[in-house]
């Protein structure tokens, strides 16, 4: 049988930013991310507009928009678990369990040796304990948000943070900041926050080893750091930790069969 | 716009505006949901009919029934034993609880983490705008959970309230504590009635009952058919509206459907291609017009195919012996029957895990989807044991917490879709 040349696209539509991966015969040729902003069709459409009609593969929140809303294209739709855990295998076939920390959700997965979701976890409907989370309390520390992780490895004390909802962690923050609290410190204190809720909810759902961190908040120092404390390592961090939905999706439209 | 029924939902002092506004959306609501499913069986026209009817025909006859001096008993509980009012010559009727109604005159007078089911019938008889509750001559609650028990002590100032005190263990004194309350229930409902209850009216009336029973118990067995002969929400809406349309007329219609719906299956018919994955719900009750999670699940690519609810299995899967040949007799087989209902509300409640696995291998489930109201501890407790027991088995479950509001359904699609995708 001759080797027929496959193209597939997938595309995660978050709720911070929208990643595109083109896949020709099982290799990644093109990556793009674009801001999701408040119109994340005109965002897609703009991110696609020079790409030919090949199959396309959406995930991520905006799945269905991009189906219902760009008909001229080949495309299908799987959620982000399935993304994630197609994108994962993919990468590291080894990982067990897969954590990702996007802008509005966190997600644990927990993987089968051959890659299949065996169980998975979301936080529902709160942003707690996201991507959001950190870009709040970074915008009320006054650290642009790239830096925050980094900032925050700069404390020499370790803050308990109790409050996990934005609003009232943020009070929290002021509070200590009244105290005369440093800033780094208060930064530390909103990470270990994460970190714990993080934990628990991976508990639930798995405790085996290899752990693969990935989404936007994987680019965070800190919370590389104090993910790797709390887990049996290896931690493995994918070089594009927000890119493996994408991936996962053009990986999906790669076994579909062509049509 | 005027209705037949304007001048009986005035007399029940309802909201005739807001009310107009609730029959609308709930007509649309519908609509979306039900009318626009393939392949359904002609037997839900009266299904259909009985709905759309609900708040007129239904009360109509309620009004008719109290002309002739028969009381009207609301309950809220597959606990509260519909045999005894049956058998006092009364109707009996499962109160509305299933929509997000007068929500901010409930949490005045409600804590707001209280359970959407609560918060509604509060919140319906609040904002006038349920004649089910309007037609009660007494409402029957019971202390299943904290959250119920204590709400109606402050219900009590709005209706006529009385409370059935349910174990919430299995040793022999619950039992006869048991007994002792439906003695207590069967004492005030003949007062309230004015009818003796003999055995012969008790015997009628368990029979009325168990022959419903036995009507969803048929239809059960057959929508466990591979392919799938109806959907999961067309059975939980025959389930639902079991609570309150007249038992015996709606015992006929169901066994007609059952007759059709034998025809399809031996004609290999099914609403979806085999192949679809099988879900079973279990947890918390779904009430009228509760649909959100079935539709959103059968609009996921799964089709349901059990409802291990008290609006589903738990109301139908015993029947109460019907060996009794005195009044005290068939009381003891009543006890023993309600005795058998696995609510999360009894400690250890390990039947209830016993029967969801029974149940799953017997329909051949790809997964379990266990539903939780938020607030309700008892469910959303005994959901890490349910998967314990479900894990053993060899059967995925999926947890999910929800109410009535819509605000999470895109997060709650995600999930499901990714569960479907996963025991696909």
């Amino acid at each position: 049988m001759s080797e027929v040349k496959k193209t597939v696209a997938g595309i995660d539509i978050g709720s911070r930013s929208i990643e595109l991966v083109v896949l020709e015969n099982g290799k990644v040729v093109d990556s793009r991310r674009v801001p999701t902003t408040f119109d994340p069709l005109a965002q897609c459409r703009l991110l696609l507009a020079d790409l030919p009609d090949l199959p396309m593969v959406a995930t991520g929140y905006g799945r269905k928009l991009l189906v219902d809303g760009l008909p001229e294209r080949r495309m299908t739709a799987i959620t982000e678990i399935q993304a994630y855990a197609l994108g994962s295998h993919h990468l590291y076939p080894e990982a067990r369990t897969v954590l990702d920390i996007g802008g509005q959700d966190t997600k644990v997965i927990a993987l089968s040796p051959a890659g299949k979701v065996l169980k998975f976890e979301m936080n529902d409907r709160c942003a707690a304990g996201t991507g959001k989370f950190l870009e709040f309390m970074a915008t009320a520390l006054q650290v642009p948000l790239p830096e925050f992780g980094d900032f925050a490895l700069r404390a020499d004390k370790r803050l308990q943070i109790n409050s996990m909802c934005t609003v009232f962690a943020e009070s929290e923050a002021t509070s200590l900041m009244a105290r005369g609290e440093k800033a780094a410190n208060i930064a530390l204190g909103l990470h270990l926050a994460i970190v714990q809720r993080t934990l628990a909810m991976l508990r639930r759902v798995s405790d085996t080893p290899p752990f693969l961190f990935a989404g936007g908040v994987a680019h965070n120092a800190c919370m590389r750091v104090l993910l790797a404390e709390a887990l049996a390592p290896p931690l493995i961090i994918p070089e594009e930790p927000d890119m493996v939905g994408a991936l996962g999706a053009a990986l999906y439209g790669r076994q579909q069969p062509a049509g | 716009m005027p209705t037949p029924y304007d001048e009986m939902w005035e007399k029940l002092n309802l909201d005739l505006q807001a009310h107009e506004g609730l029959l609308a959306v709930l007509g649309k609501f519908y609509g979306d949901i039900y009318l626009t499913q393939d392949k359904r069986l002609k037997g839900m026209e009266y299904l259909d009919f009985v709905l759309s009817e609900v708040h007129g025909l239904r009360i109509k006859e309620l009004q008719e029934a109290k002309a002739q001096s028969r009381k009207i008993i609301g309950t809220f509980c597959v606990f509260v034993p519909e045999e005894i009012i049956l058998a006092a010559n009364g109707v009996c009727v499962g109160l509305c609880a299933g929509a997000e109604i007068g929500k901010e005159a409930a949490e005045k007078i409600l804590p707001r983490n209280t359970c959407a089911l609560i918060k509604s019938f509060v919140g319906f008889k609040l904002a006038r705008l349920c004649p089910f509750i309007e037609s009660c001559d007494l409402v029957v609650g019971e202390t299943t959970c904290d959250g119920k028990k204590k709400a109606y002590e402050i219900f009590a100032d709005y209706a006529p309230v009385y409370v059935m005190e349910i174990p919430q263990m299995k040793n022999a004194c619950d039992r006869d504590l048991w007994k002792a309350e439906i003695r207590r229930f069967k004492d005030k409902i003949e007062e309230i009635t004015g009818n003796t209850i003999t055995a012969e009216k008790l015997a009628a009336a368990t029979t009325i009952v168990n022959d419903r029973r036995r009507a969803l118990q048929r239809l059960n067995r057959l929508r466990a058919a591979s392919p799938v002969p109806i959907s999961g929400r067309d059975v939980l809406l025959i389930n639902q509206v079991s609570f309150y349309d007249d038992p015996i007329r709606f015992t006929q219609q169901i066994n007609k459907l059952c007759d059709e719906l034998e025809e399809r299956v031996k004609a290999h018919q099914g609403i979806v291609p085999e192949n679809t994955p099988r879900l079973m719900l279990s947890g918390c009750p779904m009430a009228v017009p509760n649909w959100k999670l079935p539709y959103l699940i059968e609009s996921s690519g799964a089709v349901i195919v059990g409802e291990e609810s008290c609006i589903g299995t738990r109301n139908t899967r015993d029947l109460v012996e019907e060996k009794g040949q005195t009044v005290e007799e068939m009381l003891d087989a009543l006890a023993d029957r309600y005795m058998r209902i696995d609510c999360a509300c009894f400690t250890p409640n390990t039947e209830r895990l016993d029967n969801i696995t029974a149940m799953a291998k017997d329909l051949k489930v790809n997964g379990v989807i266990h539903y939780g109201l938020s607030f309700c501890t008892p469910y959303a407790t005994e959901a890490f044991k349910v998967e314990k027991a479900l894990q053993a088995a060899g059967i995925p479950m999926l947890a999910i917490e929800t109410d009535y509001s819509m605000e999470d359904v895109e997060q709650l699609k995600t999930r499901v879709e990714a569960f479907v995708e996963m025991v696909r």
